[in-house]
């Protein structure tokens, strides 16, 4: 909200310095974003002398001004102001000036003469009303003087960032209290000397409310005979002080005192109302109507409607409506004054997604007793300038039982004291309340203040609110920093959060990079990464409102981020990648039911092995790379015992057949499979324009972490020395290796401490379907050093084992 | 004779004072101590000498080469220690073989330096949903329906009743909802509004912390946010508390810190006013409590929450939130 200086400066007759009184009300609680002179465009607006008029040598009523702007050199200006002559000082714009009409003032040549700037009346500058010459300033002035020194044309308009609490202070009036409180001076209310005899209104309308719980008072009076026109300077300069364009002086006047007061108000074109009288209803289901803005609203049972004898003219306490607009041939105008219950108001407004200065201070709660007060300033000041005449008398249909009281509270000083951890006496807490219009006496009970709050604190329902006012009224300052005195105790934290910390931890070690993308993608995502059409995965959480379809749904996979990821680097040339991600996916239970959440672990490389280095040449990355990462990750957190199985032609998602794994732990006896992982598949792939083959891996964290074994036990090793030896067997090309290891290492063997692949061949020297490879056996014993001829021959025995389950031959 | 053995002796270590390198060491072993050395010639011609004379003289000699000797010895460590020959060195220049080190989201490295001030405080870490319940976003931190509150947080909604959470607020509730006091938790987490531009991205990360217990006072809300500012950023950091309004707090308290980049004096950071806002605060409102069944005549406590990525922007001079979620290498990997 926008207040200027010079509008507060009507009710504080203080001085009053914008700094101060920023800095004052930003640390009691209506913070000031900024402090902006609304004239600071006038400074290359400068005094300048005019030492010399003559004709325009081509035109008949343009004069040549010699005009003294302070610098070494005169400047000529073309002017057609009838009243310029030699000696005058007047205000000239300086090429570069921006004028109110949005003007850019430059020089320029017209009909062969030079015109360096322009020589302005009141009203181009928009300082004043009067548009029928050049503005004459002081003659003693020196010229260059800026004209906002030379006028004193300052006027700071602070833009304070109001909290929704604080509806009070949505009007000049509004901060002006608090301003008064905070600085202990006084504040003076605009007079409200408005006569209201007679009753006459009665004969002319009527107002009737039938819907009381939303509308519990409806305050009417009704001007004859008015004239619309332009609003008088004054009321003009109040509006645009904070930016507010004035329309004509009935709406510039309903205007200008809901920035005052607060209160909105709205004027209907008399005539134009049917029947002449106001019926306050709900609107008919499907009703349409047309708001001032030109729409065509559809309207439900549930909206109050202000209407006339036959229809709705107005969205109660949010729009007026087109049928009754205030035009340049209204001759009467009604004046509406109400309080609207702000539940409804905020309803209908976000109904209609429709919000304005009305619905916005309605919803937020205007004071309920400032409807009269409002509608008598309205009319005071049409009363004077819009040349019309009050009906005597006033309408205020008002139900009192449905009308917000304020609130009176008992509060406790010990426990005000308690709760901001310091020690004011009652009689300070009494002066510091009273200094914002709170009523307060002092209770039997020295530790007990009886509250009543001012109407128009609609915020205040608890004691805990006037401890907030007294707090930030003695100022969060004078409260003295302490620490809570407090058990000593800890609870043990859940596992995820410590388990996630490793992981992180173990993949930075393993080269890769954090990465945090977004949780909601595109809902095509699902199609891109080939989620197939019956997997959970295909359930999205959908976002009503997403800010763009690339972020309308919940993503039940970390891969679409990842590529996303990828993709934006490749185009950077960032081309070799080793990224990771943990997150939640989200995979929907139904309608108004939470979806599931389950933490993710996901991981990508692409590009280089190792980094480009003199030690070796480029190698491009493959599946054992990121298998690698993979395997050391889980030995880490002591999950061994993984297996990796080609996943099923038809089974496979963003990996490509063939090139794709499931990775499955056995956990209570049964295998779970906890990820995938593979090269991704080139349709995938081709979705995210990468042109480069690229490795992924996707594991289910909070399935892992509910499989992490408890603390190891120690195993003694043994103190006898070890034998390698090698078992090189031919083996079909299908048949993997993995199962050929496991099958060695479940041997009932002891002697057999470890087994290592060492090498894998298929080539040239090999039939086309066939492979060799070579394990190395350790063996040990823990009961003494193995004699040659016993390993030797346990090895023959385990090589022949295996030339017999494998269907493999010796080399 | 006895001058000759002393000029053997001079001559030698003269020698070997001036020897370079392991030739020249050994050229001089050879003349004095090898097979024919000058040394070992002069012994052979001990035998020749008068017998009396034979047993002083032998004594004399054997002292010398002792001392040649060990001369031999002593040049040939020095040698070692002293030198190498350049060709046989090794380039320590060149890089060694590659170690590639991943890097901490700096999300993540801020976030872990946040929640590691608090733990050492005392809180516990506490977790919840990231899609969320009107209730418990909303309603249950005293948020109602119809409320203008509602509109300082522009939510995203996947149905009437359903949010993606607007804070990690919500984990308050669910956390009192479970303890009961005494309850020291920070929340930290990711939080989704309805906002884009360069300084709002429609996903970011709070932290937000609870302390309720008896005789919990706003001084001990000011007193344990100095503490952590100050672990933070640094004990200079100033801070200064202003009244504002948050509906599950009252009353409620925006925390500025002095601005870091200029301390105090002004500029583009801060916007000229000296200030940066990083904290939103409170005493928890009794209608919060009685939400979470909390017993309000008994219990007071403090919330307080703050932004991951504005701390961490503050940190690390970062002028665009945007940056953190492109996720691009060179900017991954400064942190």
């Amino acid at each position: 909200m926008k207040v200027s200086i010079s509008w507060l400066k009507e009710y504080i007759s203080a001085g009053l310095d914008a700094e101060t009184v920023a800095e004052a009300l930003t640390m009691t609680g209506l913070e000031v974003d900024s402090i902006e002179d609304r004239h600071s465009w006038l400074e290359t607006v400068v005094a300048g002398k005019i030492s010399r008029v003559w004709n325009h040598p081509r035109a008949d009523h343009l004069k040549v001004c010699e005009v003294d702007i302070g610098e070494e050199e005169t400047v000529s200006i073309v002017c057609g102001a009838p009243n310029v002559e030699e000696g005058m000082m007047s205000p000239t714009a300086r090429p570069g000036t921006r004028m109110p009409d949005g003007k850019k003032i430059e020089k320029t040549v017209i009909r062969n003469v030079t015109s360096e700037g322009m020589i302005c009346s009141e009203a181009e500058l928009d300082i004043g009303p009067d548009k029928s010459g050049v503005m004459e300033l002081d003659p003693a002035i020196t010229p260059g003087t800026p004209v906002t020194d030379a006028l004193n044309l300052k006027d700071p308009v602070l833009d304070i960032d109001l909290t929704p609490n604080r509806s009070d202070c949505w009007s000049v009036i509004g901060v002006a209290r608090e301003i008064a409180a905070i600085l202990k001076t006084d504040l003076k209310y605009p007079e409200l000397d408005f006569l209201d005899a007679g009753d006459e209104i009665r004969n002319v309308t009527s107002v009737s409310i039938e819907n009381p719980v939303d509308c519990p008072r409806y305050a009417a009076r009704v001007f004859k005979d008015v004239k619309v026109g332009p609003s008088p300077f004054w009321l003009q300069e109040r509006l645009k002080s904070i930016g507010v364009r004035p329309i004509n002086n009935i709406v510039d006047t309903t205007n200008f005192v809901m920035l005052e007061m607060g209160q909105p108000i709205h004027a209907f074109d008399f005539d134009l109302l049917e029947e002449n009288r106001i019926v306050v209803r709900n609107a008919e289901e499907n009703e349409r109507f047309f708001t001032l803005d030109d729409k065509e609203r559809i309207l439900s049972s549930d909206m109050l409607m202000i209407c006339d004898g036959k229809k709705p003219v107005a969205v109660g306490g949010v729009m007026g409506g087109q049928n009754t607009e205030i035009n340049d041939a209204t001759k009467n105008v009604l004046i509406e004054c109400a309080y609207f219950n702000p539940v409804s108001i905020r309803k209908t407004s976000k109904k209609l997604g429709l919000s304005t200065d009305a619905s916005n201070r309605y919803e937020r709660g205007v004071d309920p007793c400032i409807t009269i007060p409002a509608i008598n300033r309205v009319c005071s000041i049409l009363s004077e300038i819009s040349g019309g005449k009050p009906v005597p008398g006033l309408i205020d249909e008002r139900f009192e039982a449905h009308t917000p009281q304020p609130a009176r509270l008992t509060v406790s000083m010990d426990r005000i004291n308690r709760l901001l951890g310091i020690q004011l006496d009652s009689d300070t807490v009494k002066s510091l309340l009273e200094s914002i219009e709170f009523e307060v006496e002092k209770s039997a009970d020295p530790d007990q203040l009886i509250v009543k709050a001012p109407s128009f604190r609609v915020d205040i329902k608890r004691p805990v609110d006037i401890a907030e006012e007294a707090a930030r009224l003695w100022g969060y300052d004078h409260i003295p920093e302490t620490l809570p005195q407090m058990p000593v105790y800890a609870e043990a934290p859940k596992q995820m959060i410590r388990f996630r910390d490793r992981v992180k931890e173990l993949m930075t070690g393993f080269g890769l990079t954090e990465t945090v993308n977004y949780c909601f993608v595109h809902e095509s995502s699902s199609d891109r990464v080939r989620i197939p059409e019956n997997d959970p995965r295909r359930k999205h959480v959908k976002v009503l409102n997403p800010l763009t379809e690339d972020q309308a749904v919940m993503r039940t996979t970390l891969i679409p981020g990842l590529l996303e990821t990828v993709r934006r680097n490749f185009s950077q040339q960032n081309r070799n990648l080793k990224l990771f991600e943990t997150g939640k996916i989200f995979i929907d239970q139904g309608k108004d039911v939470l979806p599931d959440e389950t933490e993710m672990l996901a991981g990508i490389w692409t590009g280089l092995r190792y980094p480009s280095s003199w030690v070796h040449d480029d190698i491009e990355c493959d599946f054992y790379d990121i298998k690698g990462v993979v395997e050391a990750f889980l030995e880490a957190v002591k999950l061994k015992t993984a297996e990796f199985t080609q996943i099923p032609a038809d089974a496979h998602d963003y990996t490509l057949p063939g090139r794709g794994a499931r990775i499955t732990i056995e956990s209570g006896g049964r295998k779970t499979q906890i990820g995938v992982i593979g090269e991704l598949h080139p349709f995938t792939a081709g979705q995210y324009d990468l042109k480069k083959p690229v490795y992924v891996f996707e594991i289910d964290l909070d399935l892992l972490a509910s499989m992490i074994p408890g603390a190891p036990i120690y195993q003694p090793a043994s103190k006898y020395p070890a034998i390698d030896r090698d078992i090189t067997l031919i083996l079909d090309k299908p048949t993997e290796t993995g199962t050929v290891q496991s099958y060695i290492e479940n041997l009932d063997e002891s002697l057999v401490e470890a087994v290592t692949l060492i090498t894998v061949y298929a080539g040239e020297k090999l039939p086309e379907n066939k492979k060799s490879v070579t394990f190395r056996l350790t063996y040990r014993s823990f009961h003494g050093t193995l004699e040659d001829e016993t390993i030797t021959a346990l090895n023959k025995s385990i090589t022949d084992n295996l030339i017999d389950q494998f269907d493999a031959q010796l080399p | 004779m006895r001058n000759k053995i002393e000029k053997i002796k001079d001559d030698a270590l003269q020698e070997l004072e001036g020897v370079s390198d392991e030739d020249a060491l050994n050229d001089v072993y050879v003349r004095y101590l090898g097979r024919k050395g000058v040394l070992t010639q002069y012994l052979r011609g001990i035998s020749r000498l008068p017998a009396d004379e034979r047993p002083l003289a032998g004594k004399e000699a054997n002292r010398i080469k002792g001392i040649i000797e060990g001369a031999v010895k002593q040049a040939g460590e020095k040698l070692e220690a002293s030198g190498f020959d350049p060709k046989d060195a090794l380039d320590v220049s060149l890089p060694g073989r590659p170690m590639e080190r991943g890097n901490l989201h700096p999300v993540t490295k801020i976030n872990n330096e946040i929640c590691e001030i608090f733990v050492r405080l005392g809180f516990d870490i506490a977790e919840g949903p990231e899609v969320e319940t009107d209730y418990y976003n909303f309603e249950a931190l005293n948020f109602p329906r119809y409320h203008p509150a509602r509109d300082m947080q522009d939510t995203l909604y996947v149905s009437d009743s359903i949010v993606l959470r607007t804070h990690t607020s919500p984990i308050q509730v669910r956390t009192m909802q479970e303890r009961q006091p005494p309850v020291r938790i920070i929340a930290p987490g990711k939080v989704f509004r309805c906002d884009s531009d360069i300084t709002h991205t429609p996903m970011f990360h709070q932290v937000e912390g609870l302390l309720v217990d008896v005789n919990i006072s706003f001084g001990d809300l000011k007193g344990m946010l100095t503490t952590f500012v100050h672990q933070m950023f640094d004990k200079k950091t100033g801070l200064r508390f202003r009244p504002s309004f948050f509906p599950f707090t009252e009353p409620s308290a925006e925390v500025d810190i002095l601005c870091v980049i200029c301390r105090g004096k002004g500029c583009r950071v801060c916007s000229h006013t000296g200030w940066l806002e990083v904290l939103g605060s409170g005493m928890v409102h009794p209608a919060v409590f009685e939400f979470a069944g909390y017993d309000t005549s008994k219990y007071t406590g403090f919330a307080f929450g703050m932004g991951v990525e504005r701390i961490a922007m503050l940190k690390y001079g970062i002028d665009d939130i945007r940056k953190f979620f492109d996720n691009d290498l060179r900017f991954l990997r400064q942190f």
